[in-house]
């Protein structure tokens, strides 16, 4: 997945904002409510925001506790911009845009451009 | 009485919980025993709580900082990992593993045998203040699953969380927080697990997000003080559910050996008692004392003011310890070990041959290096290490420079119940001020004397006269007299009292009298003398 990601973040972009790729991390604990509107919202986010160039990986922490350390999980859900860097890390269900938005710093794309 | 911590007590205090139990019907009517408790094999420690921390339930510890919080925690997981079989988890949110590793190596702590081992999980909870972006509702799960996962992966037995109040620095939904913490707590307590959770203290309550609200069933509060540029460390039980505790602050002292708490009073008076007698090391000394010297096991208190031999009389009973074939410990608090011996060389005295052989230590400190709690911590291992039969401790009025009468006092008692049960003899010579009225520490300390002797200065007719007499000795008849205590080259003579005429004859009176030298043949005959 890394390799694949490295290739695509290497493609050349027509502008610097969307030369972004980003690689995201989204660490829940079970298929609960929140867990569940967590990994919605952040599709649904990326989507009107990243659509192509993104990637998310949900991590269930019930399963692979031990991956809990290495991005110092503490709060569930929590999100972790793995790209680009520097790492940035929001916690909460994502339900709240426009948080995410400054959190991933993200600027909305202008219509022309999509 | 401490022998056995859990009986006693507790069984009184069962009853009432049980009654209450039955009443409100919300506990479940149990037999009286004793809480289960987690040694924590800290020094001290345990006798303090009664056997050690409530077994599988969460204890508070709080205090400033630097006051030995993370010190404790880990001394109590090593202890569990090394000593009683149970594997211990680290969490620390303060300090990361790396950190942690080299600050308890330069305590002469080595954790990383025992990790590597699995016995011991040390692990960093990185909180970053205000890195966080919080976009809707959270919950601490990840903090569970890790603090599970680190708990099922070694077995471990006990848990400690240092100082998890730092989660309230990076998370901002200080509600939320709270309502996991209360969580996290009940969780431990149904995972069994016995844990350490440190707070820092607050201004208003004991920590500063009042943790002390959800840890109810133990609290220990440490305090780190200054009193007169000495800094000294204290331990206090504020609460602990179902168990009785001392209530008192507690001394404690931090090393390479690690904590030691030195309880106020740690023994109580149920030590065995010797019938068996060790010589003062002066024949005519012996005499006064029922013909047969101190008591094996006694503690006997010198004093008087600057120069009237408390220091030779304390080597005589180092000497006499030596020839006996017996060990002595010196702790010497105004000369150093060469001067003391080269002083006692000129009164005859040579303990020389002694210290060769290992028999004698002498150990001489200024008081100020460290604290009372310092002093009486290196005590207690130089007398544990040695077994010493004697020990001497010259003087102990030098101590009150680093301590108040009351904490010198207080210091003495458990240095004597430290010594009582393995019937070490302690002399401690004090330097009082004033003949007539003997210092505040005397009296204070008398009390914990068997045997009192107190040296005078007497400036008669035209010299000063030392004398000697036994102002008390328990258990055993002694001379009511006072003797002339003359130091001479070849050695410390008592001399009784020469009457004549009704009149007392002593110095050169008595001298002149006799017309022999009396045991003084280096005084000179003064000139001055009348008769």
């Amino acid at each position: 997945m890394s390799a694949e990601s490295a290739r695509r973040s290497r493609k050349p972009r027509t502008t610097r904002a969307t030369a972004e790729f980003f690689d995201l991390r989204l660490y829940v604990a079970g298929q609960t409510p929140r867990s569940i509107a967590a990994v919605a919202n952040l599709k649904r986010i990326c989507e009107q925001h990243l659509e192509g160039r993104y990637r998310i990986e949900v991590i269930d922490l019930l399963e692979r506790p031990q991956l809990a350390r290495g991005d110092q999980i503490l709060a569930l859900p929590t999100l972790v911009r793995k790209l680009p860097v520097p790492i940035r890390k929001l916690v909460g269900d994502l339900s709240d845009t426009e948080r995410v938005l400054v959190g991933l710093d993200v600027r909305p794309r202008s219509p022309a451009k999509s | 009485m401490l022998d056995d911590p859990s009986q006693g007590p507790v069984v009184s205090i069962m009853p009432r919980v049980k009654r209450k139990g039955v009443g409100d019907g919300r506990r479940t009517p149990v037999a009286a025993r004793p809480v289960p408790k987690a040694r924590t094999g800290i020094q001290g420690l345990d006798e303090i709580t009664g056997g050690g921390l409530p077994r599988g339930r969460p204890t508070l510890i709080c205090g400033g900082p630097g006051c030995g919080k993370t010190i404790l925690s880990m001394e109590f997981l090593m202890n569990g990992a090394r000593r009683f079989g149970e594997p211990g988890v680290f969490l620390s949110f303060e300090e990361t593993v790396e950190e942690l590793t080299l600050n308890f190596a330069s305590l002469g702590f080595d954790l990383r045998p025992l990790s590597a081992r699995k016995k011991l999980s040390l692990d960093y909870v990185q909180v970053e203040p205000n890195e966080i972006q919080e976009t809707g509702a959270y919950d601490l799960d990840g903090l569970f699953i890790r603090l599970e996962h680190a708990i099922d992966s070694i077995g471990a037995k006990r848990v400690v969380l240092d100082t998890i109040e730092t989660l309230f620095s990076g998370l901002s939904q200080t509600r939320v927080l709270r309502a996991e913490l209360r969580r996290l707590f009940a969780w431990l307590r149904t995972k069994g697990v016995t844990a350490i959770v440190t707070g820092e203290r607050g201004d208003s309550g004991m920590t500063r997000h009042g943790l002390e609200e959800y840890i109810s069933d133990c609290v220990i509060l440490l305090d780190h003080r200054v009193i007169e540029q000495n800094a000294t460390r204290r331990l206090r039980v504020v609460k602990y559910r179902g168990s009785t505790h001392g209530a008192n602050e507690s001394p404690f002292f931090i090393d390479e050996s690690g904590i030691s708490v030195l309880p106020i009073t740690s023994l109580g008076l149920h030590h065995r008692v010797s019938a068996g007698r060790v010589s003062a090391g002066v024949p005519a000394l012996d005499d006064m004392l029922g013909g047969k010297g101190y008591f094996r096991g006694s503690s006997v208190l010198v004093s008087g003011t600057a120069g009237t031999g408390k220091t030779s009389l304390a080597g005589y009973f180092a000497e006499a310890a030596g020839r006996r074939g017996e060990t002595a410990l010196y702790f010497a608090f105004e000369e150093s070990a060469a001067q003391i011996v080269r002083n006692l060389r000129s009164i005859g005295l040579d303990l020389e041959p002694w210290l060769r052989k290992g028999l004698l230590q002498i150990h001489a400190e200024r008081p100020t290096t460290s604290g009372l709690e310092g002093h009486l911590s290196a005590m207690r291992r130089l007398i544990e290490d040695t077994k010493p039969s004697a020990v001497l401790v010259d003087p102990i009025s030098n101590l009150i420079s680093v301590g108040t009468s009351v904490e010198v006092k207080a210091m003495l008692a458990r240095l004597i119940d430290f010594m009582k049960p393995t019937q070490t003899t302690a002399l401690f010579t004090s330097l009082t001020p004033d003949d007539r009225h003997p210092d505040a520490t005397d009296i204070g300390i008398s009390s914990f004397m068997d045997t009192w002797l107190v040296l005078r200065n007497n400036e008669t007719n035209w010299e000063r006269i030392r004398t000697l007499d036994v102002l008390k000795s328990r258990g055993m008849p002694h001379s009511n007299k006072v003797r002339e205590f003359v130091l001479t080259s070849q050695g410390l003579k008592l001399i009784e009292v020469v009457r004549r005429g009704g009149r007392a004859l002593v110095g050169s009176e008595r001298t002149d009298f006799r017309g022999d030298s009396g045991g003084t043949p280096q005084k000179a005959r003064r000139p001055s003398s009348r008769r």
